[in-house]
């Protein structure tokens, strides 16, 4: 079980760290919300909590607590542009569906 | 998919509901666009890779370009080509056109306001201003994919007054953005520092942009930015730099008229030259007018020798903010360098020789306030619940109210930090008055002739009562973005009155410098003018009390008193119309204190008598 993260994505999170000062790494994760179902989660982490799970890429911590990773794994992290719009995308295996404007999904 | 951001924890978004806020440096020269994206500030570029949006507004008989593409017509289109506009918002047309001399443009007065003639019609500086901030509205709008974006931090320059900062609210509200608060520049300037480096103590803050020049004394403890003072010049920049260099050029050339298509080009050359000297010794321009080649050398000496005047103005700014804030030299910690003619090695070595170390240039002067801008946004807009920093501005100037006599109490003094309410009483003058004209004033001098007035209204309906016994109180809010209301209640009926100052045009900056300036040497004229207003009042009140009483009960003297009291009462009369000296005055109210004193004794006899009258004295 594991979620990666491309080399742009990898880039990305360690200057985003940097800048920050603090932060142990990347919460990748999902919460029940949102119009389609299920909404990804994308944050910081300044401590573990009970139950998450460390995956190590490119020299960057990626943190998914154990009921998240059933909905995500085999999940890659890209980070791209499109237009003058810059992010980071999930391209996640189980994913079936999501809404009109893509911010959530159903699996 | 929709691209993620990455939050702070606990802080991610439900769909739909990201909290994006835009923080936007509208300058004089350039404006940009930053925002906070997994907690990285930065600027965002235009779909060239541009951060900076020169602004630029043409206008066309159908459409409107800005930026870049205005900015290239320029030389072409002058008249319909509106550059470095702020210089112009809240400021009337005898001040732009007594200021401002040698610009191609036609102002004219339309509909009360200054406005500029272009083939679109007259445009306000509001209106193009506006075309600035639609412009970077846009995008950040296209760098967000379309999500709503709950607000903006707009910056100005700390010496920006009411009328100014509510022109830039409005030129706010034409672009169809929601402003959350505006910001001093040099204080964004510090949010940017302070989250950076978070170094405590005294910072002096040395902004030189394209037209305005701002020094601010800041303190910086435990997160929490504090501005002790501000100073500066609006009307001093880049631009006035790069004139400099035109009439080096123009005497060095023999010309004396220029067409507007020659000046322009001479100001681009000019700032060219200024921008080449950041990097090199000496500097060649080639000039093409006129169909003659002309080759002008400049060297960095030559330059700096040119511009000492303009960079030690700057100086006696810093000196001047340093004294208002009580703080000496050698207690600033650092000196911070904004705007981009901070470049100028000449600038950067004037600064560290005046604060006696290395200015910080870390940051991109340029960018540095559009990226505090965003900081402040970010947390207003509510992605940083825990944060503590909070942002204290101050007043430039104090606001003050006209009380009888001409004499100005001051409510809230300058350098106060904003938001502040501060109210006072007050009350009526005579006897039975029913309304009070409430005269709201801004400045330093004690006298209403020598302030700036502000605004007026009228409090009306307060009962009849003797003089005195009114209580009228006068409340004074500056809100967060600097904007005044001030209203007035009397407390028994609470009537109540109330006005906003939307003032119909702004201070002149030399103006507001010399407002600073007068009020320290003309204190002690102004402080003997205070007195003897102070004591004509009086004078006026003893003899209007005394009038009223002598009507209803000149019986209780016999001839001899009253003449002798009538007598002393004309000597005060005259002394209160005519004397210069406030002791004259004085001294002849004594007099006619004694001269009353005994009917004074008397009516009060007479009124114990009718109070007792009848009664028993186990009911006293």
């Amino acid at each position: 079980m594991a979620v990666t993260l491309t080399e742009a994505a990898a880039n990305r999170v360690q200057t985003f760290l940097a800048n920050r000062g603090k932060g142990l790494g990347l919460r990748v994760g999902i919460k029940t919300t949102g119009c389609s179902g299920l909404a990804y989660v994308l944050e910081f982490v300044d401590e573990l909590a009970e139950g998450d799970e460390v995956f190590e890429e490119m020299g960057v911590k990626i943190i998914v607590d154990a009921k998240s990773l059933v909905y995500i794994d085999g999940t890659e992290l890209d980070y791209t542009k499109e237009g003058l719009n810059e992010g980071f995308k999930f391209i996640n295996p189980n994913q079936k569906d999501e809404c009109g404007c893509g911010e959530s999904f159903t699996v | 998919m929709a691209l993620l951001q990455i939050a702070e924890p606990g802080q991610s978004a439900a769909p739909h509901e990201h909290k994006l806020a835009i923080g936007i440096d509208l300058g004089t020269t350039n404006s940009l666009v930053a925002t906070v994206q997994s907690g990285e500030a930065r600027t965002l570029a235009d779909i060239n890779g541009d951060a900076m949006l020169p602004s630029v507004v043409r206008y066309h008989a159908e459409n409107v370009t800005v930026g870049q593409q205005a900015q290239l017509a320029a030389v072409e289109d002058p008249t319909n080509t509106l550059i470095s506009v702020k210089r112009f918002l809240g400021k009337s047309v005898a001040e732009v056109t007594t200021r401002y001399q040698s610009l191609p443009y036609e102002f004219v007065e339309h509909q009360g306001a200054l406005a500029i003639n272009t083939v679109a019609g007259p445009i306000n500086p509001i209106q193009a201003s506006a075309e600035i901030l639609k412009s970077l509205y846009q995008r950040a709008t296209e760098s967000f994919a379309g999500e709503d974006i709950v607000g903006s931090v707009i910056t100005v320059p700390a010496y920006f007054d009411d009328a100014q900062r509510q022109s830039t609210k409005d030129a706010a509200e034409i672009a169809g953005l929601k402003v959350l608060r505006l910001l001093n520049e040099p204080t964004a300037a510090a949010v940017a520092y302070g989250l950076d480096s978070g170094q405590e103590g005294v910072i002096a803050v040395y902004d030189l942009g394209g037209g305005t020049f701002d020094i601010s004394i800041l303190r910086l403890n435990q997160g929490v930015f504090e501005v002790l003072a501000t100073g500066g010049d609006s009307s001093l920049g880049g631009d006035d730099f790069d004139a400099v260099l035109v009439e080096h050029f123009k005497s060095e050339l023999g010309l004396s008229e220029l067409t507007p298509q020659e000046l322009r080009l001479l100001i681009q050359k000019a700032k060219a030259c200024k921008e080449a000297l950041s990097s090199y010794l000496t500097v060649n321009v080639k000039l093409e007018l006129r169909s003659t080649e002309h080759l002008v050398s400049v060297t960095q000496e030559q330059f700096a020798e040119l511009v000492a005047p303009l960079v030690k103005q700057t100086l006696r700014a810093c000196r001047r903010a340093l004294k208002d804030a009580g703080i000496s030299k050698e207690e600033v910690l650092e000196a911070v360098m904004v705007g981009g003619s901070t470049r100028m090695p000449v600038i950067r070595e004037a600064v560290g020789e005046f604060f006696e170390k290395e200015p910080l240039t870390s940051i991109d002067p340029d960018r540095v306030v559009a990226i505090g801008a965003a900081i402040q946004a970010d947390i207003l807009a509510g992605n940083k619940p825990d944060s503590d920093m909070l942002l204290l501005d101050v007043l430039p100037l104090s606001l003050g109210l006209e009380t009888m006599g001409g004499l100005v109490e001051k409510i809230i003094p300058r350098n106060t930090t904003i938001p502040v309410a501060r109210a006072q009483e007050f009350t009526t003058f005579k006897d039975g008055q029913t309304a009070m004209s409430l005269h709201v004033l801004q400045g330093e001098r004690e006298l209403v002739d020598d302030c700036r007035s502000l605004a007026k209204f009228s409090l009306k309906g307060i009962p009849a009562m003797a003089a005195g016994a009114a209580h009228i109180r006068v409340t004074f809010k500056v809100d967060a973005d600097g904007l005044l209301s001030v209203s007035a209640s009397e407390k028994s009926t609470g009537v109540q009155a109330e006005i906003q100052v939307k003032p119909s045009f702004g201070l002149s900056d030399d103006q507001v410098a010399q407002m600073l300036k007068d009020s320290m040497s003309f204190a002690k004229e102004d402080m003997q003018a205070r007195m003897l207003k102070e004591q004509q009042v009086e004078a006026l009140r003893v003899l209007e009390a005394l009038e009223a009483s002598l009507a209803t009960e000149s019986a209780l003297l016999n001839e001899e008193e009253l003449n002798s009291l009538r007598e002393a009462m004309a000597m005060l009369d005259e002394k209160r119309q005519n004397a210069s000296d406030p002791d004259a005055i004085k001294h002849a109210i004594e007099v006619v204190d004694e001269a009353s004193s005994e009917f004074a004794s008397r009516r009060m006899d007479v009124s114990i008598k009718q109070a007792l009258q009848g009664q028993s004295v186990d009911e006293v």
